[in-house]
C-alpha cells in the first residue's frame, strides 16, 4: 500500500488494543508527531491478530517494506519514532517483518489463510475509503447490477460456505429458504450477539472491517429479497456499534444504503439493535423476540425464521463471520472459496486462541487444518514450556478434547463425531495446571447463569448439574454422581427447547468422556491432580528449596505460615484456606500444591 | 385448510393441517401428557412434557407446537421418551413444595396427577428450592410462587386472552418467576380480578381466596347453569358441597365463553345464597313492600301499562331493558313496546 512517500504508523486500535494501552500510546505519538520533527504520519486500523503483543505499531517505509512492532508503551514511542527516522528496525519488538517472514512472531501469519480477516488490522475501520481502495462494494454493485438473486443464491452455494455462528448450516440453501418463503415483506439479520466466553472474531471484524460485513448484508438482502435489515450487537461492544454507526452514515453518503442503491431501484436499509448481552439472545428465536421488544426467549422450530421470523415475516439470520466472507465470495466465485477446505467444510474458519496458548488472538485458517497445527503451528503450543491437556472447542456448548484428538480435522463433521461442536470458533487450551472438572463447572456455570428459564429440562437440569459438579469439586461427590450427570445430562441434550440447553451439557460429557479419571480422583480419592480445587488440595513448602525470605508469610492472609528467618517456613493446614497466594509470591518455586 | 394422513402409535388418522400434533392425538383418543398447553392460548413448548419422535425429524418435538405434515409418523411413548417425562417431572418436583396433602390443588393438580401417572416418588435430583412469600395481596386471589412450575399460562392467558398482561416473568434461568411490574400488589396492578389465571394454574400456585379449604375437587357436585350477569351466557360449574356453592369455574371449550369467565362470573356468586336476595316478587301496598305472586306482580304492571295507554296514549309508557338479559330477551322486550304498546320509547341500560 502507497505511503505518500513518508513513513506510515498504523496502531492496532480494537478493543484488544484499548485494553492493552493502545489509548496511551495513541496519545504519545501524536505528541511527538506533532513536533514535525519525524517524516511519519498515524492511522488506525483495527486488531491484527497478534492480541498476544498489544499495543501494537505497524510500520510502513516509503518503499513498502513493513515491520509490526509489539508490546509498545508510551515511553517506548520516542525509541520508536528515532528507529523509524534513521530506518532501523528493533529487532526486540519485531512481532513480524515483511522482509524476513521467520523473524518474531512471522508464523503466526504465515500458517493463516484469511478471508474473512483480509483487512482486519490492514485498514482504518472508519474510513469508507480505505474500504474501497481494496475493492471494497465492488462485489455489492456486481451483484445488484449484473446478477440475479437466484444466481447469487447459487454462487453462495457453490462456495459451500456454512453458518459460521454455530450451526454450520450451509448458507446458500439458507437464503434459498428466505428467498422461496411467501410474503412482501422480508427481513435481513446480521447476528453479531457474540457470547461466548472466549470467543471474539466477531467484535474484531466489526471493529476492524465493518464494512466487510455491511457489503455482505447488501448481498444477502438482494438475494433473499429484504429490503430492510438489522445488526443485533451486544451493547457490551461499543467501540463495534461506534464503527458500525460511522460506517453506516458512510455508506448513506455514498448511495450503498438507502434508496435506489448503487443506481438500481433496489433500496436496502440497515438497523442496529443493541442487545443487553444476554447469551440466548444469539439463538435466533429469542434474537428476534428481543429485536421485537420482547423477553429474550426462545420459541421452537419449526415453524423457522425463514417462514416466520421477525414480525413474523420472513427472515434470514447470519452470523457476522458469514456475511464478512460474502463479498469475497462473490468477487472471487464460489468455486475460489469451495477449493480451499474439506469436503463438506470448505473455505476458512476464524478462531479465538485463548486460554494457556503461548499466541492468544485471532487465527483464521483453512478448513482441514489439524487442531495440531492450529494450537501448535500458529498459536504457538503452550505457555511457559508446560505440557498440552486439552483444547475447549466452540465455547460452553462445546467439548473439551485431550491430545490425543489433536489430529482431529477443522471440519464441522469431524469436530462433532468428537463430542465437542466447531462453534463459534472460540480455543482455550487448557495446560497441566487446568483441573478438567473444574473446567466443565466453569463452563456449565456459565450456561446455567444465562439459561432464560423457558424450558424445564435447562431450567432446573443444568443447575442440578452445576450443583453436582460443584459438591465434586468441594470434595463431597459421591459415585453414584457419575450416573446422575449422564442421565441429566442426556435428557438436557435431548430435551432442552433451544440450542443453548442442547449443546449445555457438552463440556461435562467430554471431560466425562476423556477425562473420567479426574472425576474418580475427586469423587473416591478426594484428589484434584491439577491442584486446583481448594478443597481436594494441601500447600507444602519444600524445605530443601525454601530460603526462609518470609515472603509467603506476609502475604498470606490467615497467617498459616511460620517459620524463622532464612529457616525453612511452614504451612499449617488447618488454617490455610487454599487461595495460593503464597504460591504465586514466593520466588524460589519452593510452594507446590497436591 | 388441506387434509392430511398421519400415524400416532400405529393408528392411522385423518386430520386437517391446522392441527398439532396435540390436538391429532387427544382428537383420536390417544393421550399425550402436557403441562404448558391449554386450548384456550397459543402453545408454548416449554415445558418438554409433551415431546414426542417424529420420524424422519432432527431431534425431539414438541407435540403442542408442532402441526400435523402428510405421512408424519409420530411415536409418544418410546422408551426415552418416558425416560424424559420422568427426569422432567423429578427435575420440577426438586424444587417444589411436598405439601399435597394441604394443598389447595390437591385433586385437580396437573403436576400431581403426572408424577401419580409416571410413578416418580422421589427427586433424584436434590438441590437448591426456592421459598417465596405466599402473596395475598387482595380478597380474591392467592399466588404461592414455590409452587409454580413456569408454564406460563396465567401471563399467557392474561396477555392473549384478556388482553391485560398484569404479569410476565421477572428475573433469569432457575430463579425465573412470573411477577407483576415492580412488584406491586395486585391491587395496583391492571389486575380486573377475572381469575383467568387461577383457571389456568395447573398446581397451586394461583388459586381463590374465597374458596380456599372448602372442598376438593372430588368433594363437590358440579352443577351446570348459565351466568345470569350478562347475556353473553357463559355456562359456569358451580361447584357445589353440601348445599353451598364454594367455587365458579367454566367449562373448557364450551359455550359463548369457552371457558373465560369475567370477575363477576368466576366470584360474583355470593348473592346466591345471601338472606339479603329476594326469591319473591315484592309489591308496594300501603307504602310497605310486601312479597307477592308472581302473576299478581305482573298482573299490576299490566294494568298500570294500560292505564297510562288509555289516558295519554302509547308514548306515556317507556321501556327499559337490560343487559343481564339476554339478545333474545331484548327483543322481545322491544316487540313489547313497539307492536304491542305501540311506542319507540325503548332503551337499553347500556346506554346509561
Amino acid at each position: 500500500m502507497s505511503t505518500g512517500g513518508k513513513n506510515k504508523l498504523v496502531l492496532g486500535y480494537g478493543t484488544c488494543g484499548i485494553a492493552a494501552g493502545a489509548t496511551a500510546v495513541k496519545d504519545a505519538l501524536e505528541n511527538e508527531l506533532a513536533t514535525g520533527k519525524y517524516d511519519a504520519y498515524l492511522d488506525i486500523a483495527g486488531c491484527m491478530g497478534f492480541c498476544f503483543r498489544e499495543p501494537i505499531v505497524e510500520v510502513t517505509d516509503p518503499d513498502g517494506r513493513s515491520v509490526i512492532y509489539g508490546d509498545l508503551s508510551p515511553k517506548r514511542v520516542s525509541r520508536l519514532l528515532e528507529a523509524v527516522a534513521g530506518g532501523e528496525v528493533i529487532e526486540d519488538w519485531v512481532v513480524r517483518r515483511s522482509d524476513e517472514p521467520g523473524a518474531g512472531e512471522g508464523d503466526f501469519l504465515a500458517n493463516q489463510h484469511r478471508i474473512v480477516l483480509r483487512n482486519c488490522g490492514n485498514i482504518n475501520p472508519e474510513s469508507i475509503e480505505e474500504y474501497i481502495s481494496t475493492g471494497g462494494y465492488e462485489a455489492a454493485r456486481k451483484a445488484l447490477t449484473s446478477m440475479t438473486p437466484e444466481e447469487l443464491i447459487d454462487e453462495v452455494g457453490k462456495s459451500g460456505i456454512r453458518g459460521r455462528g454455530g450451526a454450520g448450516f450451509p448458507t446458500g440453501t439458507k437464503w434459498g429458504f428466505a428467498r422461496k418463503a411467501k410474503g412482501e415483506q422480508k427481513y435481513l439479520v446480521c447476528n453479531a450477539d457474540e457470547g461466548d466466553p472466549g470467543a471474539f472474531m466477531d467484535r474484531s471484524v466489526l471493529e476492524g472491517d465493518p464494512h466487510a460485513v455491511i457489503e455482505g448484508m447488501i448481498v444477502a438482502g438482494y438475494a433473499i429479497g429484504a429490503t430492510q435489515a438489522y445488526i443485533y450487537c451486544r451493547a457490551e461492544y461499543p467501540l463495534a456499534l461506534k464503527r458500525l454507526d460511522i460506517a453506516i452514515a458512510a455508506c448513506h453518503e455514498w448511495g450503498y444504503l438507502g434508496q435506489g442503491i448503487f443506481g438500481t431501484d433496489w433500496d436496502f436499509d440497515i438497523k442496529i439493535k443493541k442487545g443487553a448481552g444476554a447469551f440466548v439472545c444469539g439463538e435466533e428465536t429469542a434474537l428476534i423476540a428481543s429485536i421485537e421488544g420482547k423477553r429474550g426467549m426462545p420459541r421452537p422450530r419449526p415453524p423457522f425464521p425463514a417462514n416466520e421470523g421477525l414480525w413474523g415475516k420472513p427472515t434470514n439470520i447470519n452470523n457476522v463471520e458469514t456475511l464478512a466472507a460474502i463479498p469475497w465470495i462473490i468477487a472471487n466465485g464460489g468455486d475460489r472459496y469451495a477449493s480451499v477446505g474439506t469436503e463438506k467444510s470448505k473455505g476458512t474458519k476464524v478462531f479465538c486462541l485463548a486460554g494457556k496458548v503461548r499466541r492468544s488472538g485471532l487465527a483464521e485458517v483453512p478448513m482441514g487444518y489439524t487442531l495440531r497445527q492450529v494450537i501448535f503451528d500458529v498459536g504457538g503450543g503452550v505457555r511457559e514450556g508446560k505440557e498440552f491437556k486439552a483444547v475447549q472447542m466452540g465455547g460452553p456448548s462445546g467439548g473439551c478434547l485431550p491430545a490425543s484428538l489433536l489430529d482431529t480435522l477443522v471440519d464441522y463433521d469431524a469436530i462433532t463425531a468428537t463430542g465437542a461442536i466447531m462453534g463459534s470458533g472460540g480455543m482455550i487450551v487448557a495446560d497441566s495446571s487446568t483441573c478438567m472438572v473444574d473446567l466443565a463447572r466453569y463452563f456449565l456455570s456459565f450456561t446455567q447463569e444465562e439459561s432464560c428459564g423457558k424450558c424445564v429440562p435447562c431450567r432446573i437440569g443444568t443447575k442440578r448439574m452445576l450443583e453436582i459438579l460443584a459438591r465434586i469439586c468441594s470434595g463431597e461427590g459421591e459415585p453414584e454422581d457419575l450416573e446422575r450427570l449422564d442421565i441429566l445430562a442426556g435428557d438436557i441434550k435431548a430435551g432442552s427447547l433451544c440450542a443453548l440447553g442442547g449443546t449445555a451439557p457438552n463440556p461435562v460429557l467430554t471431560t466425562l468422556k476423556y477425562f473420567r479419571n479426574e472425576y474418580e480422583d475427586h469423587i473416591l480419592r478426594k484428589k484434584c491432580t491439577a491442584g486446583v480445587c481448594p478443597a481436594l488440595i494441601t500447600l507444602h513448602i519444600q524445605e530443601d528449596i525454601c530460603t526462609g525470605c518470609g515472603a509467603c508469610a506476609k502475604i498470606c492472609p490467615v497467617e498459616a505460615i511460620s517459620g524463622e528467618k532464612k529457616e525453612p517456613h511452614a504451612i499449617d493446614a488447618d488454617t490455610c484456606i487454599r487461595c495460593k497466594l503464597c504460591l504465586s509470591r514466593c520466588p524460589e518455586e519452593a510452594i507446590y500444591a497436591e | 385448510m388441506e387434509q392430511v394422513h398421519l400415524n400416532i402409535d400405529g393408528k392411522d388418522i385423518l386430520t386437517t393441517s391446522d392441527r398439532t400434533i396435540l390436538e391429532a392425538a387427544r382428537e383420536n383418543g390417544i393421550r399425550i401428557p402436557s403441562l404448558c398447553n391449554e386450548q384456550r392460548m397459543e402453545p408454548y413448548g416449554a415445558c418438554r412434557i409433551c415431546l414426542v419422535e417424529v420420524e424422519g425429524a432432527r431431534g425431539l418435538l414438541p407435540a403442542c407446537y408442532t402441526t400435523v405434515t402428510d405421512g408424519m409418523v409420530v411415536h409418544t411413548a418410546t422408551e426415552e421418551l418416558i425416560r424424559i417425562r420422568r427426569t422432567i417431572l423429578e427435575l420440577i418436583l426438586s424444587d417444589h413444595p411436598k405439601d399435597c396433602m394441604t394443598c389447595e390443588s390437591t385433586g385437580s393438580c396437573e403436576l400431581q396427577d403426572l408424577a401419580y401417572e409416571y410413578g416418580v416418588k422421589d427427586a433424584r435430583f436434590r438441590g437448591e428450592e426456592h421459598h417465596y412469600e405466599v402473596l395475598a395481596d387482595n380478597p380474591l386471589i392467592e399466588r404461592d410462587y414455590d409452587k409454580c412450575i413456569l408454564c406460563g399460562r396465567c401471563i399467557r392467558i392474561c396477555r392473549e386472552v384478556q388482553g391485560v398482561g398484569v404479569y410476565d416473568f421477572v428475573n433469569r434461568g432457575f430463579d425465573s418467576v412470573p411477577g407483576i411490574p415492580y412488584d406491586k400488589p395486585m391491587m395496583e396492578s391492571p389486575c380486573e380480578f377475572c381469575g383467568q389465571c387461577v383457571s389456568t394454574c395447573p398446581t397451586g400456585a394461583i388459586t381463590s381466596i374465597p374458596s380456599k379449604g372448602k372442598g376438593r375437587s372430588w368433594q363437590v357436585e358440579k352443577v351446570r347453569t348459565t351466568c345470569a350477569y350478562c347475556g353473553c351466557g357463559c355456562q359456569l360449574d358451580l361447584h357445589v358441597r353440601e348445599g353451598e356453592i364454594v367455587e365458579v369455574s367454566s367449562p373448557l371449550m364450551v359455550g359463548p365463553g369457552q371457558g373465560n369467565l369475567c370477575v363477576k362470573g368466576r366470584y360474583g356468586y355470593s348473592f346466591v345464597q345471601h338472606e339479603d336476595r329476594l326469591t319473591t316478587p315484592l309489591v308496594r301496598k300501603g307504602g310497605d313492600l310486601v312479597p307477592a305472586a308472581w302473576e299478581e306482580a305482573l298482573g299490576m304492571v299490566a294494568n298500570h301499562i294500560r292505564e297510562a295507554m288509555d289516558d295519554e296514549g302509547p308514548d306515556s309508557v317507556a321501556f327499559l331493558s337490560s343487559a343481564r338479559c339476554t339478545n333474545e330477551e331484548n327483543y322481545l322486550l322491544m316487540k313489547l313496546a313497539r307492536a304491542v304498546v305501540g311506542t319507540n320509547n325503548v332503551d337499553h341500560c347500556a346506554r346509561l
